[in-house]
């Protein structure tokens, strides 16, 4: 039923839906409204026996879906920046012991600086931590995605992000259109695992393995990883036909019959991008863009087709590896290679920064016209860094960065930025 | 709760020995249809305390929760010994997670059993000292206070003894470990360092608390039967010498942990929604001298460079103990 | 589109009148995004909500630097926050005083706007009187449906009651309606240049 909700509430009715059986919360800005909803919901009764724990911290949060999966519960949790990497090492341990566990991420920075606004840095911090990535460009395509999410993760023993951009997608309110429970019923059945703690037929899991044996275990979970890239497609189709609309895939192109820029974004931002591309059409820019639903694994093969025309390609990626530049578009280079088109990286958005549409507009002229920097960094305040760069030099006690360039800018909440 | 003494010339020692009891006062291990959940073949050192308490406690766990059991183990030396892949020793169902997380996991898997409506299958969590009194020990103190349905079992050697010997929270004062070593102006472990786990797990209320030892396995046993036959959140601290960390003959792994017992350095009590219910009165007291001089890591205390008021400081804590437990009838 | 930002401080629900717009336009049909532009939970700290409204879907995420209609919930962070910057020139100003706007020494600049689109309100006094607490968001979607003409009273009615159940979203029904009440009543008074409606 279409309703005009919060993204929160809109993800947390998705969750429901899939009839989880444990779900751990621990808080943190702006998962917040997720777990708390969740938990009014368990209270109600409105969740079967789904058991609601509050824990002591994320890594907690990840721990008791880690026993919960493997004795055979179906198992949700919701974190985002310093909670995801708190709970880092347990992130590696699901994947490697193959627990079909779905996590929403609602897409944070990292501090230092803390800084609880989006971008995508905590996603990509554990890009390689063996769970599948997905990102969501609507509210509706959050809510599709976590009831996916399920269907993959349990075909494939492997956990899932779900990624969201927080506050963005979190807490802005549109029409999202909440499934019956029927209909997710057919697309997702109940959870049959692949290994469960169970006293009728006891098993040992999470052992030492060795050198003589590492590689292998790695290798087959490479390649039972690389199925994704085949069932995610097939899980979108399925749910398409059930549910009337397309929701995740590996990667969407918008415009790009004829593109020669192509604009490349995951996650809310594509929305922009998509009024951006339509006004450089009318003013007679061939440009396109192309989301990329799944981040991990990579679509290499999907992406290069997506691209191979085109003269340009410009990533507009939330996320910094600081000192190197982009991340996103080292991997898109990775997949456009041998192919003789240049790719621009453009880092925006960083810390919540809103990414204008006249910005994105100018950028690709920019790009059109070899006038960006590589990295280039999209609306940088360069009479700040300027003036920071000066200060630094006349004394070695410089004193913090941040707290310099926050007293330049002015205060927080005086100008819309 | 007090189960009654059994006597030295009923056994033949008070530790295994069953020989002239009762049936049904006999240990767990004394009978034929014991579980053996840690299997023989596991790769614990000779005269390995840990192991030992692990198979008596998991073994009286499974007994009492007829056989329907899950334990999760967190990484340290029982865990790396019972299951060097692709062997496992354990035979019942089993799982490894991380180092700073069995209570977490164990809580999640107690969830999912509620969730399931399977309430006739029981958890057990399980980790050395390293594990419960310092890198889970947040996640401990979250079990406890959500008071969920595990038993969680510390087996403390005072060490983290599968990285090499090193010093932990529950490392005592002046013991030597490669990272507290018997040098300088103050040899061994600092004084005034260390937390008592049994009385925080007290601070929490939960059902049932109680310290344990291999020097006297009837009682262990009985304890975990008594935590069985409860629900909540229930914590034994398990005392299991190290030959290889205390540096002490593996053959005298049970003497050195009754000596510890006998002087009152590690007194047998049970607690109930944080209060003293029980303890253990101590048969023949014995000076600290006697459990400290069986260890190497205590050898820097005696002879010509020794420190006699280490070991005066030492007997002090003993006293305390016998004191504030009243193990001295 | 139309876009809206509506400036106040935390706890005085700046919040719930962007999502309570936002689900009055999708009740009479139309698609609109409301979100917020706040950082950690903390009372009296100045926030912004932002609300888009449109007929067809909203697909951009950006901030609201150029809003049609400026709502001012809370006066004291008029010469605090840069409350007009990037307001249209043919924007609406609904504002949240007791103040006629040349006593708070706007009219001047807000002379530059059309005559009807701008309006001082006494928002919180009417909350007072139907709420028993100066609360002043649903009034003033009420007179923002009456200034802009973009929702219905009907809907904003329709959004409030969804949001509030029982008597509580009835009191908040009654503010807005009078609310709305009062800014036609004031816009339909002829030849002024900017508008103060009085309270009753």
């Amino acid at each position: 039923m279409l309703a005009q909700i919060e993204g929160s509430q809109a993800v947390a009715e998705a969750v429901v839906l899939c009839r989880p059986d444990v779900i751990a919360a621990y808080p943190i800005s702006p998962q917040t409204h997720i777990v708390e909803r969740l938990s009014r919901m368990v209270k109600q009764g409105d969740v079967g026996r789904c058991q609601y724990l509050n824990v002591e911290s994320e890594f907690a949060a990840l721990s008791v879906l880690i026993g919960a999966s493997a004795a055979g519960a179906r198992t949700y949790t919701a974190t985002t920046s310093q909670g995801l990497l708190f709970m880092a090492e347990a992130v590696y341990n699901a994947a490697g012991l193959g627990l079909p566990i779905v996590m929403t991420i609602t897409n944070r920075a990292i501090g230092a600086p803390i800084n609880i606004w989006n971008d995508h840095s905590d996603s990509m911090a554990l890009r390689d931590a063996g769970w599948i990535q997905l990102y969501a460009e609507t509210n509706q395509e959050a809510a599709d995605l976590h009831i996916q999410a399920f269907r993959l993760a349990e075909e494939l023993s492997c956990p899932v992000m779900v990624c969201m951009d927080g506050y963005i997608l979190t807490h802005a309110y549109e029409a999202v259109d909440v499934p019956t429970q029927s209909l997710v019923d057919t697309f997702l059945p109940p959870f049959s695992p692949v290994q469960v703690l169970d006293p009728n037929e006891p098993i040992s899991i999470g052992a030492m393995v060795g050198p003589e044996a590492f590689t292998e275990v790695k290798y087959l979970a490479h390649q039972q990883y690389l199925r994704a890239l085949t069932l995610i497609p097939e899980v979108a189709g399925a749910f398409e036909q059930q549910f009337q609309r397309h929701s995740g895939g590996l990667c969407s192109p918008y415009r790009m019959e004829d593109a020669d820029a192509a604009v490349i974004a995951l996650g809310s931002v594509i929305g922009t991008i998509k009024d951006a591309v339509d006004e450089l059409r009318g003013e007679g820019i061939a440009a396109g863009c192309v989301k990329i639903g799944c981040y991990r694994p990579f679509p290499m093969l999907q992406l290069r087709a997506a691209l191979e025309g085109v003269a340009r390609v410009i990533v507009v990626e939330k996320d910094l590896a600081v000192g190197m530049g982009g991340i996103v578009s080292a991997d898109v280079q990775r997949a456009l290679q041998g192919l003789p088109i240049p790719v621009h990286t453009v880092i925006a958005g960083l810390g919540g920064r809103s990414i204008p549409k006249s910005s994105l507009k100018q950028m690709v002229h920019d790009a059109r016209a070899e006038r960006l920097n590589e990295p280039h960094f999209l609306d940088l305040n360069r009479t700040v860094i300027d003036n920071e760069l000066a200060r630094r030099r006349e004394q070695r006690r410089a004193g913090p960065v941040a707290e310099h360039v926050i007293r330049a800018i002015n205060a927080i909440g005086t100008k819309v930025v | 709760m007090s189960t009654s003494r059994i006597k030295f010339y009923q056994t033949g020692t008070y530790t295994a020995g069953n020989r002239l009891l009762d049936e049904a006062a006999r240990t767990v291990q004394s009978r034929m249809d014991r579980t053996n959940s840690l299997n023989s073949g596991h790769r614990a050192c000779q005269g390995c305390g840990e192991a030992l308490g692990a198979r008596y406690a998991v073994d009286a766990a499974m007994r009492a929760s007829h056989n329907r059991l899950i334990a999760i183990n967190a990484t340290g030396c029982l865990e790396v010994f019972s299951s060097p892949y692709p062997e496992s020793a354990w035979q019942i169902p089993w799982m490894h997670s991380l180092f700073g997380n069995a209570p977490a996991v164990a809580s999640g898997v107690a969830a999912a059993l509620r969730a399931k409506g399977r309430d006739d299958v029981k958890v057990i969590a399980q980790g050395g000292d390293g594990a419960t009194v310092d890198i889970g020990f947040g996640c401990l103190s979250g079990l406890f206070e959500r008071n969920d349905d595990v038993l969680y079992l510390c087996y403390d050697n005072e060490a983290y003894m599968n990285t090499g010997i090193q010093r932990s929270g529950a490392t005592p004062p002046f013991a030597q470990t490669n990272t507290t070593q018997a040098v300088g102006e103050a040899p061994g472990n600092p004084t005034g360092t260390g937390k008592n786990v049994p009385r925080i797990a007290m601070a929490h209320g939960i059902p049932y608390v109680a310290t344990a030892s291999v020097a006297d396995l009837h009682d262990l046993e009985a304890k975990v039967t008594n935590a069985m036959g409860l629900q909540g959140a229930r914590y034994i601290h398990i005392h299991v010498p190290c030959p290889l960390g205390w540096g002490s003959d593996p053959a005298h792994t049970i003497k050195v942990a009754r000596m510890a017992v006998e002087s009152g350095l590690f007194p047998l009590f049970e607690a109930q929604f944080g209060m003293v219910v029980d303890r253990t009165l101590i048969r023949h007291k014995v000076p600290v001298e006697r459990y400290l001089e069986l260890q190497d890591r205590f050898k820097h205390l005696f002879g010509p460079q020794g420190s006699p008021d280490a070991i005066a400081a030492i007997q002090s804590i003993a006293d305390a103990n016998i004191a504030t437990y009243g193990l001295i009838a | 589109m139309y876009a809206v930002r509506i400036h106040g401080r935390g706890g005085q629900g700046v919040v719930t009148a962007a999502e309570l717009l936002a689900l009055a336009a999708f009740t009479d049909g139309k698609h609109a995004q409301a979100f917020p532009s706040f950082g950690s939970e903390r009372m009296g700290a100045p926030v912004m909500a932002f609300c888009r409204i449109d007929d067809q879907v909203i697909r951009t995420r950006e901030s609201v630097t150029h809003p049609d209609v400026v709502i001012v919930q809370d006066p004291t962070l008029l010469h605090h926050v840069d409350i007009f910057g990037g307001l249209s020139p043919s924007g609406y100003v609904l504002l949240n005083s007791t103040f006629s706007l040349d006593e708070l020494g706007l009219e001047e600049f807000l002379r530059r706007l059309p005559g009807d689109h701008v309006c001082a309100l006494p928002a919180s006094d009417i909350g007072q009187k139907h709420l028993t607490r100066p609360i002043a968001n649903t009034a003033l979607l009420g007179g923002f449906a009456a200034i802009t003409g973009w929702i219905t009273l009907a809907s904003v009615e329709s959004a409030i009651r969804h949001k509030f159940p029982g008597a509580l979203g009835e009191a908040n029904a009654a503010a807005a309606r009078e609310a709305y009440d009062q800014v036609t009543a004031c816009l339909n008074e002829p030849g002024r240049v900017t508008h103060h409606a009085r309270a009753n």
